[in-house]
């Protein structure tokens, strides 16, 4: 499904992944590990299009085709979702109102007419029960005064709706206490199909108590220096980073 | 001849045409306004409150003073500039003139009427006599020029204990069969004991021909008497327009002003407040979307005389392309006026790159024990925040109209009449140019 091939990229000339090799397929799910400042979130950010960084070398493939010229939007049209670590606040836009407007969005751009209010309300309930929302967050607006906690549901109910092929977790577990991780890990759960496949990104390994990932990857300095299955998590874990920074 | 010489013998031939009474009181305010006009002259950018708006290109016309035809328009041609969903009272004036056709007025419990009677008939003499030109006097030279050539308006007298049951429209239609057309609108509205009111009012060229308005609004509040005032200025490119507002309240009175201005080619706002009693409220509002080369200046007026009242004043803008905007914000605070609250607040949004703002915020404060507050940012569009809406498949022209949105949206929820509120949410979405999915 993605293939990442040889990718550089940076920031005002200042390189920060120096040649990622990834390749994900359709069902998996891959944990991206690393120490801060290792180029987790610059990774998630250059594959979700942001264009404060420069992509300087290398490529990245979404089902036989580079979505390197493509904009945020058009990479979302093609299935590609990030949940954000920060998720902004939009102040007199509500969570309802503001899903409707990106799904449609996303149906226009793949030249499907807009979805029926009646489907679209359906599909709210189900998916805000999956992760046991508070009905009354949808009608506010989006993200404003909500907790921590609710912010990243909020993120995990947007993807759940956009059904995305892809979708990439930036430290999703950050500012979650245990209640809500376990809520929002089972909802990525029965999300999980055989046709779409997660990238995790986080620092810590308690996340993966909970999604239990194909691959884990140890990110250092820009490059993927270890790749391995689920108990690496728990080695990283033990030995802490200082380890991969020998290997 | 200059439009200031023109002006000087234009207000001879009102006198000589009969328009006004030469015998009233009203007429020696008329005259020493006139005369105050001629010293001082049209404001320039030497003057400290003119600095950053320069009127010479619009005063550099041959306007006419006195519409020369009676204009006509059919209701179904100007029905969407009325919040048409809503009963209202409706006062319309066209290039100047009273159209009782497109008006709906009172005399039934109340006064919702013109100017131009309460100037002519002796039952309104006294009225006019106590509150005509108190607050507007040598306020400056356009405000003298207004009260020197005032003839029609809205005249609104609401007595004690009255919730007046639906809002007020003054609407100013131009029709564009004069070529350059100067106007002088004058509104008195008194407020009695209790009562309630809510005012719309709105500037609207029908034709793409030159119009300067020079507007003059006096409103008293009385006691616990509360009302909303709200500007919709978003009127042709070739249409500027001055507009000085002053309000006086009397103790427990609550008074908005709120402006949105997305058209025009000039807008300049005068708001003024004036306390005349303890436990007062007053909030101004406002909201400048602008493009191209037009140019709002918003210049506002806090005056805190009496102890324990408040004041709330929230201006947003947001500038695209070459527009300019002023924000001149002035809180005083005198002596006596312990325990006031005064919080100011301006944001601007530059988007274009030769936009520019001039942010003023003033506080003169001369009492000890009080809680002000001013804040000013001017800023450029979050990327972060545009990332995040195309990352979830919102296009960057709807992304960034729906930031915009939300960054307005505060004033936005200020208003407190729905279908106003929807109007105001679509005329902002407009002036953005996009059309959004849902209904904000």
């Amino acid at each position: 499904m993605l293939e990442i091939k040889n990718l550089h990229a940076g920031i005002e000339g200042k390189g920060i992944l120096k040649g990622i090799n990834l390749t994900v397929k359709a069902g998996e799910i891959h944990a991206i590990m690393g120490p801060n400042g290792s180029g987790k979130s610059t990774l998630s950010a250059v594959i979700a299009g942001n264009e404060t960084y420069e992509v300087t070398e290398g490529d990245v493939i979404l089902e036989n085709e580079s979505i390197l010229e493509l904009s945020p939007d058009e990479r979302a049209h093609k299935g590609i979702f990030m949940s954000f670590q920060y998720p902004i606040e939009i102040p007199g836009v509500s969570t309802t109102n503001f899903i409707k407007t990106a799904i449609n969005e996303k149906r226009k751009a793949n030249g499907l007419e807009e979805l029926p209010a009646k489907d679209m309300l359906k599909m709210i309930r189900e998916k805000s029960e999956l992760l046991e929302m508070d009905r009354k967050f949808l009608s506010r607006s989006l993200n404003e005064g909500f907790s921590g906690g609710e912010k990243k549901k909020n993120e995990i109910f947007q993807m759940a709706m956009l059904e995305p092929k892809l979708a990439i977790l930036d430290e999703t577990d950050s500012g979650l206490d245990i209640d809500a991780l376990k809520i929002v890990a089972n909802g990525i759960n029965k999300l999980r199909t055989k046709d779409n496949a997660v990238i995790i990104i986080t620092h810590y390994q308690r996340l993966l108590d909970y999604i239990i990932p194909d691959f884990v990857h140890v990110l250092y300095n820009g490059k993927i220096v270890k790749s391995g299955g689920k108990e690496l998590a728990h080695e990283l874990e033990e030995k802490g980073y200082d380890w991969v920074k020998d290997l | 001849m200059s439009l200031q010489e023109k002006l000087i013998s234009s207000f001879m031939v009102l006198e000589n045409r009969g328009k006004v009474d030469l015998d009233s009181t009203i007429h020696d305010i008329r005259c020493k306004a006139m005369a105050s006009f001629e010293e001082k002259g049209f404001p320039t950018k030497k003057d400290e409150e003119w600095k950053y708006t320069s009127l010479k290109a619009i005063l550099n016309h041959d306007y006419s003073v006195f519409p020369e035809s009676e204009s006509a328009i059919e209701f179904k041609e100007v029905k969407k500039y009325f919040l048409h969903e809503i009963e209202s009272y409706k006062l319309v004036f066209i290039d100047g003139v009273y159209s009782s056709f497109l008006s709906d007025t009172t005399h039934e419990g109340y006064d919702i009427c013109l100017m131009s009677s309460a100037f002519k008939k002796p039952k309104y003499k006294m009225v006019l006599d106590n509150f005509f030109n108190k607050l507007a006097q040598q306020k400056n030279s356009l405000t003298d020029l207004n009260t020197a050539f005032s003839l029609e308006g809205a005249y609104i007298n609401i007595g004690k204990n009255i919730v007046l049951p639906k809002p007020i429209e003054i609407i100013n239609f131009y029709t564009g069969n004069e070529k350059e057309i100067l106007l002088h609108p004058r509104n008195l509205i008194i407020v009695g004991e209790n009562s309630h009111v809510q005012i719309i009012e709105r500037h609207q060229s029908l034709g793409s021909n030159v119009v300067l308005t020079n507007a003059v609004t006096e409103i008293f509040v009385n006691k616990r008497a509360i009302i909303d005032y709200y500007k919709i200025q978003n009127d042709q490119s070739n249409a500027s327009l001055i507009d000085n507002t002053f309000v006086q309240q009397k103790e427990h009175s609550i008074a908005s002003v709120n402006t949105y201005s997305f058209g025009g080619k000039l807008t300049r706002n005068n708001v003024e407040f004036y306390h005349e009693g303890e436990h007062v409220e007053s909030h101004i509002n406002g909201i400048s979307i602008l493009n191209e080369k037009q140019h709002v200046d918003n210049h506002t007026l806090i005056e805190h005389k009496f102890p324990n009242c408040e004041s709330f004043e929230l201006y947003k803008g947001i500038y695209d392309d070459a527009s300019t905007g002023v924000f001149n914000g002035k809180v005083i605070v005198r002596r006596d006026a312990q325990k006031t609250n005064a919080f100011q607040q301006n944001n601007n949004i530059l988007i274009g790159d030769k936009a520019s703002i001039y942010a003023k915020p003033q506080l003169e404060i001369f009492a000890d024990d009080v809680k002000c507050s001013h804040g000013c940012t001017i800023g450029q569009l979050d990327e972060n925040a545009m990332f995040y809406m195309q990352s979830r498949g919102i296009p960057a022209k709807e992304a960034k109209a729906l930031l915009l949105y939300a960054f307005s949206n505060e004033v936005v929820e200020k208003i407190k009449i729905p279908e106003l509120k929807a109007r105001i949410t679509k005329l902002i979405a407009n002036k953005l140019g996009v059309e959004l999915g849902f209904q904000l």
